[in-house]
Parts: structure tokens; sequence; C-alpha cells
């Protein structure tokens, strides 16, 4: 995915201002910025699903040609009808379809399945279950697209620290195949321990893009979240945590 | 898929069964191999006029009437993720009902026997303008239901001020009749004027399966997933007024089975709107087909009106699904 100088306009007002990026094989992009940042029209945007200006090389796709490209996963968690759960993870092969399900896509529903902890989920109705398991149901989806990326806005929202880890081993499991993930975060802690790289929207412009470590300075924390942290390299990788509001 | 396959032929085999009762009751008291053979092999007068002339058209009639009638209720449901949109919502029937009340009060339908189904797909055909225009090309599922709204609201004042400016109490008894949707003393003719277009609309809508269930998950998701939302809308707007409008100009306004007949099968197609599209089909022709002989059971010398029956059945039934889903939620 290829972002030029990408500009969305509410009105008058820029609600993303000219951001450019390259998402590159292998890596997990963690999108973080306030709320109202922008970082869901971004994402909306680079699909072509927002008028914009500026290029996005998703948005120039053939709709079923980016449908087989790219996966997204809205921030609403909408589950209309009561459908098992075997037949929504199956609406990810709806981009392949010519007439009934085959073998293979068959085969990346069960695996879609399983790497979300969904086995045996199969027959439940997916609007019966709580938050959490709908929002793995949900990204198995996703997975299910087989894409070369996936764009999932706040995934991880919402989910206890299991299946909030979880997630995050999923896409770091599917970036590190060669794909890529961009998923925006609000959690920085998450962010910081689980992405290759960072990109920091303020008021709709890209304010830093690189290293988790370089990304969540005391500059930008204090610029963008007006907050200031902790930050440590542990056996775990490193770990972040905002400690106070600043004044 | 598995599921959706035994559910269609049970119902399959229903509607087979119905139509054959619809060919088979009536006023004139026909022997059953005396009416097949009749209807077959056009062998005995007045026995052949009743089959092919009245009986017949009665019941294709009824399994168009019905199966459109399932079919867009499936389908609005499924495109505006709500279980109480029916397939009158984008106003459709309103203005093709205002057509149709038009001839009737000019004295065109008395005067030429198409004008009536004529002015009614006149009418749907200027729903269609009207809520293209108001609902654009890239207008989403909220401007098309207040756009509906706002054209059944108009179609209806429409309908109200004829009814009350007409001197004519003729006119006025026979609207308020016609309303009330009826499959009685139609024709050939109706079949081959409304018959094209509501086959149309029911194969343009059986194509909209895989967007709609796409759409469970949400706009933005659909699209993701390579669906057009433009072209589902126009789809879905332009089959409900091909299909609904053509049911309107031959049967008048039937309530309720576009609303009901999607809700009780969904559980049994497992919720997907692909699957729930042509069992709504069957199960509306279903219950289009059974009311119409009910009607010619219960009341031979009343003309009880079709329309009457399936909300009079309808409603109540209904109401008792909201009361179980009310013990479920509970």
């Amino acid at each position: 995915m290829q972002l030029t100088n990408l500009r969305v306009r509410r009105g008058q007002r820029p609600v993303v201002d000219g951001v450019s990026l390259t998402v590159n094989p292998g890596e997990f992009i963690g999108l973080i910025g306030p709320n109202g940042a922008g970082k869901t029209t971004l994402l909306r945007a680079a699909l072509g699903l927002l008028p914009h200006e500026g290029q996005s090389s998703l948005a120039l796709m053939p709709a079923i040609k980016r449908a087989r490209a790219v996966a997204f996963l809205p921030q609403g968690r909408e589950i209309a009808w009561p459908v098992r759960v075997a037949d929504l993870v199956a609406l990810g092969r709806v981009p392949y379809l010519t007439r009934g399900l085959s073998g293979q896509d068959r085969a990346a529903v069960e695996l879609a399945l399983d790497s979300m902890g969904l086995a045996g989920f199969h027959d439940r109705a997916a609007t019966a279950l709580s938050g959490g398991e709908q929002a793995r149901v949900l990204i198995a989806r996703a997975l299910a697209q087989d894409t070369n990326l996936l764009l999932a806005d706040e995934p991880v929202a919402g989910l206890d620290p299991e299946a909030q880890l979880r997630c995050m081993r999923v896409f770091a499991d599917f970036a590190a195949q060669g794909r890529a993930v961009v998923a925006a975060i609000h959690d920085l802690g998450l962010a910081a321990r689980h992405c290759t790289r960072l990109i920091l929207l303020h008021q709709g412009r890209l304010v830093a893009d690189g290293p988790p470590r370089e990304v969540l300075s005391p500059t930008h924390l204090a610029e963008v979240f007006h907050v200031r942290g902790y930050q440590a390299e542990t056996p775990d990788g490193l770990v972040f945590q905002p400690t106070a509001l600043l004044p | 898929m598995t599921r959706a396959v035994p559910v269609n032929l049970t119902l399959g085999a229903l509607v087979s069964a119905l139509f054959a009762a619809s060919l088979l009751v009536g006023p004139a008291a026909l022997g059953l191999g005396e009416s097949l053979r009749a209807l077959l092999t056009g062998q005995g007068d007045a026995v052949v006029l009743i089959m092919r002339e009245i009986r017949l058209p009665r019941a294709v009639l009824g399994l168009l009437v019905g199966a459109v009638l399932g079919l867009s209720g499936a389908a609005m449901q499924g495109y505006l993720r709500n279980p109480l949109a029916e397939p009158g919502l984008i106003g459709v029937s309103a203005t093709a009902a205002l057509g149709a009340v038009l001839a009737l009060q000019t004295g065109l339908a008395a005067a030429f026997a198409l004008a009536l189904p004529i002015a009614a797909l006149a009418g749907a055909a200027v729903s269609v303008l009207l809520i293209l225009g108001l609902a654009g090309p890239r207008g989403g599922a909220l401007a098309l239901i207040l756009a509906g709204i706002a054209i059944s609201a108009m179609a209806g004042a429409g309908t109200s001020l004829v009814l009350n400016l007409s001197r004519n109490p003729f006119a006025v008894t026979e609207i308020v009749y016609w309303m009330m949707g009826s499959l009685a003393d139609r024709s050939m003719l109706h079949v081959w004027l409304g018959g094209p277009f509501m086959l149309a609309g029911i194969a343009l809508l059986l194509t909209l399966g895989r967007g709609l269930d796409a759409l469970t998950l949400g706009e933005d998701a659909a699209q993701a997933m390579g669906v057009r939302m433009g072209r589902l809308r126009w789809g879905l707007i332009l089959g409900t007024a091909l299909a609904v409008g053509a049911s309107v100009s031959v049967a008048g306004a039937v309530g309720f089975v576009g609303l009901v007949v999607p809700h009780v099968l969904r559980p049994w197609v497992g919720a997907m709107p692909s699957r729930l599209l042509p069992a709504s089909a069957l199960g509306g022709a279903a219950m289009v087909l059974a009311a119409d002989v009910a009607v010619r059971l219960v009341a031979p010398d009343q003309d009880l009106k079709l329309g009457v029956l399936t909300a009079l059945v309808g409603a109540p039934f209904f109401l008792h699904l909201i009361w179980q889903l009310r013990r479920v939620e509970a």
C-alpha cells in the first residue's frame, strides 16, 4: 500500500491532511493518535471508501481485485443477523466465490477459526456470543479473506488480556509471513510491544513515523497526547506505560 | 447450504400442493379428473373455460404475487439489516396504488380492461424515478428509508384526496375494495401483463444474495469485500419496483406477506440473507396461495378479500412471534 499526499475534507476542514506513507511486506504498523486524529478516516480513505484527494494505491484497484489484496476490519463490530460463526467467517471468502464454497475456501475458514482460538464455535449463533468473542470471530473473518494486507480499525478495543495478546500475536505472525498489517490502536503499551513500526497522527497530519521507541518519545507524547510515560526494555520486549497527565 | 436445501424442497412441495389446490377449489363444483383433463387437454367446453380462464390465471398470479412479496421483503430486510422492513418501504406500493386509483376514478379502468394495471405500473415507475432522485447513487440506507416514507406519504395523500373529492360513490366503493387486494376475477391478460415484470424483478432480486450476505457485517466491510454498494442498491430498487409494482397492479395491496414470511423463515436458513431469498419467495407463494384458497372456502359467497385475510391471519401470528422473541430476550 502506498499513500501519496492523501487528503480528506469534511466541509472545508481537512480531517486527513497530506499523509504520505508506504507499507512494506513484513511490517506490523500501529496507527496511533488521540481521538479525532483521523485514524479511521485515513484507513477508510486508503481503501477508497471515502472521497479523497491525493492518491492511494488501494483505491485505484478494481473492487474485486482490491478485495483479494486487502482485508478491512471496521471499528463498528456489526453483525446484523444471528448467522452461524462458520458462515460468518466464510463471508471472508466472498471475493473468491464463483458458486459455493470450494475445498480451499473451507480450509481458509478452518485455519482462520483455529488461529483465533475459535475451534468448536462453528455452529454457535454469532450474535449470541460475548462482545470479545464476536470481535475474535470478526478478526477470523478478515483472516479468512487471505490477503497480503490487513487494515484493522481498533481490533483489540474491549478485549480481555488473553484475547488482546492473541490478536496481536496473530497480526505479528501474519506480518512475519511477508504480509503486512496496519492497525489503529489506542493502547500505546500494546502498540509499543508488538508493532514493528508506529505512525503517529495528530489533527490529520502525520507527526512521526518509525520504530516504537522513537515515535513514543517524550516530545511526541507531550505534544500530541499531553501525557508522559515510562519506557523500558524487558526480556518480553519494549514496555511502555503512560504514567501521568502533563499540566 | 446443506440446511437450506431441505427447507427449499419442503417449501417447494408445499407450494406445488397449494397451487394444485388453488386450481381445484372454486364455486363451480368440478370433479378432480374432469378439471385436470380440461386444463391439460382442452376437452369439455365450460370446464375448459373455468379452468383455463378463471382458475389458472388466479393460481399463477397467486404464485407470482406471493413469491414477489416474500422475496422483496427478504431483500429489503437484508439490505436495511432490519427485520421490520417490508417491500412497500420504498414507496412503490403506494404510488402503484395511486396510479390504479386514478384509473378507477377517471373511469379509464371501466373503459379498457388493462388501464388499471398499466396505470399502476406507471405509478411504480414514477416512484423509482423519485427514489433515485432523492436517495441518489451514493445515498445510504437512511436516505432510502426517508425518501420511501416521503413518497409513500405523498401517494397516500393523493389517494385520500381522490376519495375525498370523488362525487362518484361507485368509484369510491370500487377503489376501497380494490385497495384491499384480491386475486378474484383476474384473466390471463393480467398474467401476460404483470408476469414478465414480476419474473424480471424476481430474477434481479435473486442475484443480490452474496452482496446482502456481506452486508451483514456493515457497509464498509461489504465494500472492502468487493461488493459494489451502488449496484446493490440499484438492483434492490429496480427489482423491488418491477416485482412489487407489477404485483400491486394485478392484485392490489396484499399486506403482511413481505414482512412475516422472511421473519418466519430466517431461523430455518441459518439467517443467511442469500439463503433467505429463495426460501422467502417460496414461502410467500405458499402463504398467498393458501390465503387465496382460504378466502374461497371460508366465505364462498362473501367475496372476502385476500389482503384482508393475510393481514387478519398475519398480524396475530406476528404478535405470537414477538411474544416468543420477548421471552428469548428476557
